[in-house]
């Protein structure tokens, strides 16, 4: 059997939210769902895993407030020790109160721009990327339904799409996947 | 789902759906623009024009071209910054911290506000840069190896603070922003017709597609970047109060500067995002998305920020006496007796009395006096900077050194000019990108629009529908 994708779709968010929970309560896997913003509790509907990025940014940070640290350090005390007003550079342990500042904003730099990067190459989105939205009109005012076959093979394909009916879409799309 | 209490009142008005949303938002984008928008665009270009012209004279000629003089060496270069830093605040703090406290209404200023935030932090940037007279030496103020025996720049500085606060916030907030602009630009994408348009705003979009996981993504990057980012607009302005409060100058010399300046930037802020929203929702008939009610939030902002600043005024004033420091005493004496009377006078009107008159309900819910409101602020807070800078300076320790500080018209020129490249990138920004989120917008009509609060139009039977919920 070839591998099928159903794309259904609606015109209403809730609509699409019930559709979901409805086929979920029958066992059936909703691989996707493409909509024009974000729906708040899809997530946990069709399964779809919390995202690790606040980790990653946590991550970016403390590597920031490292090379931060290291880097001040040889510049200011290990390279070329400066006496600037009376205040000489002989250790780090002394002069931190005064590099904290330049700690704080390297770590967000860092931070902010990993999670960012992270983030967009997790989502494939960079620049000249195809966009590969199902249709046009998910980014305007349509929400789409996205079900494989392949991952429903346990529910026969005439329950599988009374089940679909049931949802009350707008529009069926069915593509095959070679 | 989320239900907002049906005593607010509705963030978006008339009988709205998605596809209104999207349309009203991107037909801007799609028509001809008004013949006011090319008339605005020219006179703009032709200030920004004037401005880098000022800008090269100034570069050939030397910073002796400016108005300074060996007492008073900050002027309208430092005041300018301050102010266009200041400017530069309200944008990230509306999506930073109005997003972690959740305020909906947001919605309806953060993107203009943010593009807002990029051209003011860009004019900011500018200034100290040309100040340093060698503007081909600029990239001197960052920590490279070099061939001097590699020599350092000065951590233990607040002025390289500032290089780096104002360098993280600016880059900050372009990703913030941009990350807030691809779906919309995907909207865009899947929208026009023109080929060309298509094209560019396919590039723009990065391919967005809208599936669930990327909407989770893109959730929780906006929230920890927000949390990022507020720490780092409270951080910038601080450094940049800093780099006068670290001084030995009486009237500089003080610990109440940074959260003075904090929220200073922030009142000047929303004074300049009233000035351009109320422009803006005139001309591109936003007034569904932006009315009455997002005003008078913005009102209420301003009545704090303006009452704290006010507080501070006093504050410095109170211990400038108290302190029996002869020498900040008569800082303060001759800033409001001495020569520069009446720009000490003209802050004082423009950002502590005028902003009360927002107390009452009628004045801040009127559009006119609030565009008028936002006006006044924004010069009053170019004065506050002007009368912190110039006359703390201009009255040396010995009066041998006293003078007087005159602009020449190359300050003006180049103060001029920068306002007229803020407004060239704002009106590209206001022409070519979705001045409000889309996106966003959606995930509120639900809960805050007219039709769907009060059960009629395209909203009707909604919550009967979906009480359960």
């Amino acid at each position: 059997m070839a591998d099928k994708v159903i794309f259904a779709m609606y015109d209403d968010d809730d609509k699409l939210m019930d559709g979901a929970k409805h086929l979920v309560a029958n066992d059936v896997k909703v691989s996707d769902v493409y909509s024009p913003m974000p729906l708040h509790g899809i997530d946990s509907i069709i399964g779809i895993e919390p995202t690790r990025l606040a980790i990653t940014a946590f991550m970016y940070g403390i590597t920031g407030v490292m090379l931060g640290i290291i880097g001040i350090r040889y510049m200011m005390i290990v390279d070329w020790p400066m006496n600037i007003g009376g205040k000489p550079n002989f250790s780090l342990k002394e002069n931190m109160l005064s590099f904290v500042p330049i700690f704080f904003e390297f770590t967000v730099l860092c931070a902010a721009h990993g999670m960012a990067i992270t983030y967009l190459i997790r989502n494939k989105t960079l620049p000249g990327m195809p966009p590969r939205n199902p249709d046009p009109r998910t980014t305007d005012d349509k929400f789409v339904m996205e079900i494989k076959t392949s991952e429903n093979t346990h529910i026969k394909e005439s329950v599988l799409s009374k089940l679909i009916k049931d949802t009350g879409f707008l529009e069926i799309e069915e593509k095959s996947i070679l | 789902m989320y239900k907002e209490s049906d005593i607010r009142l509705p963030l978006i008005l008339g009988d709205k759906s998605y596809k209104d949303i999207t349309d009203d938002i991107i037909r801007p984008i799609e028509a001809k623009p008004p013949k006011t928008w090319y008339i605005l665009l020219m006179i703009s270009i032709v200030i920004a024009l004037w401005g880098i012209g000022c800008i090269v004279y100034l570069l050939g000629t030397g910073v002796g071209s400016w108005g300074l003089n060996k007492t008073v060496g900050w002027a309208w270069d430092i005041t300018n910054f301050v102010w266009w830093v200041g400017i530069g605040h309200a944008g990230t703090l509306i999506s930073a911290v109005l997003l972690l406290f959740r305020q909906k209404w947001r919605f309806a200023i953060n993107r203009a506000a943010e593009a807002m935030t990029i051209f003011a932090v860009f004019m900011a940037g500018l200034f100290p840069l040309i100040h340093m007279g060698r503007l081909w030496l600029g990239y001197w103020v960052f920590p490279l190896p070099n061939q001097f025996g590699s020599l350092w720049v000065n951590f233990n500085s607040p002025l390289l603070w500032d290089v780096f606060a104002i360098s993280t916030y600016l880059s900050v907030s372009l990703v913030f922003w941009y990350i807030g602009l691809i779906p919309d630009f995907a909207t865009i994408r899947d929208r026009v017709t023109k080929p060309i348009y298509k094209k560019v705003y396919r590039v723009l979009s990065f391919g967005w597609t809208g599936d669930a996981k990327a909407w989770n993504r893109f959730e929780q990057v906006s929230l920890v970047l927000a949390g990022l980012a507020t720490p780092l607009v409270f951080s910038v302005h601080s450094i940049v109060s800093f780099d006068f409060a670290t001084s030995v100058i009486p009237g500089w010399h003080t610990t109440i500067f940074p959260p003075y300046f904090v929220s200073g930037a922030v009142f000047s802020g929303f004074a300049m995002v009233q000035t351009l929203m109320l422009i803006l929702r005139k001309a591109y008939k936003l007034e569904a998305y932006l009315h009455v009610k997002h005003v008078e939030y913005m009102n209420i902002v301003i009545i704090v920020t303006g009452s704290i600043v006010g507080v501070a005024y006093i504050t410095e004033l109170f211990v400038s006496w108290y302190s029996g420091v002869e020498y900040e005493s008569y800082a303060f004496l001759n800033r409001a007796t001495g020569p520069y009377w009446w720009s000490y006078w003209a802050m004082m009107t423009c950002n502590v009395i005028s902003p009360q008159l927002f107390w009452f309900k009628k004045l801040r819910t009127s559009l006119m006096f609030s565009f008028f409101m936002s006006i006044i602020i924004n010069i009053g807070m170019w004065f506050e900077r002007f009368v912190i800078i110039v006359t703390s300076l201009h009255r040396d320790y010995v009066p041998s050194s006293w003078t007087y500080f005159h602009p020449t018209w190359v300050d003006i020129g180049v103060y001029m000019g920068t306002i007229g490249i803020f407004f060239v990138f704002y009106l590209l920004f206001s022409r070519y990108f979705p001045v409000l989120p889309i996106a966003e917008l959606k995930t509120i009509l639900k809960s805050s629009g007219k039709n769907y609060k009060e059960g009629y139009g395209k909203g009707k039977g909604y919550w009967d529908k979906h009480s359960a919920h």
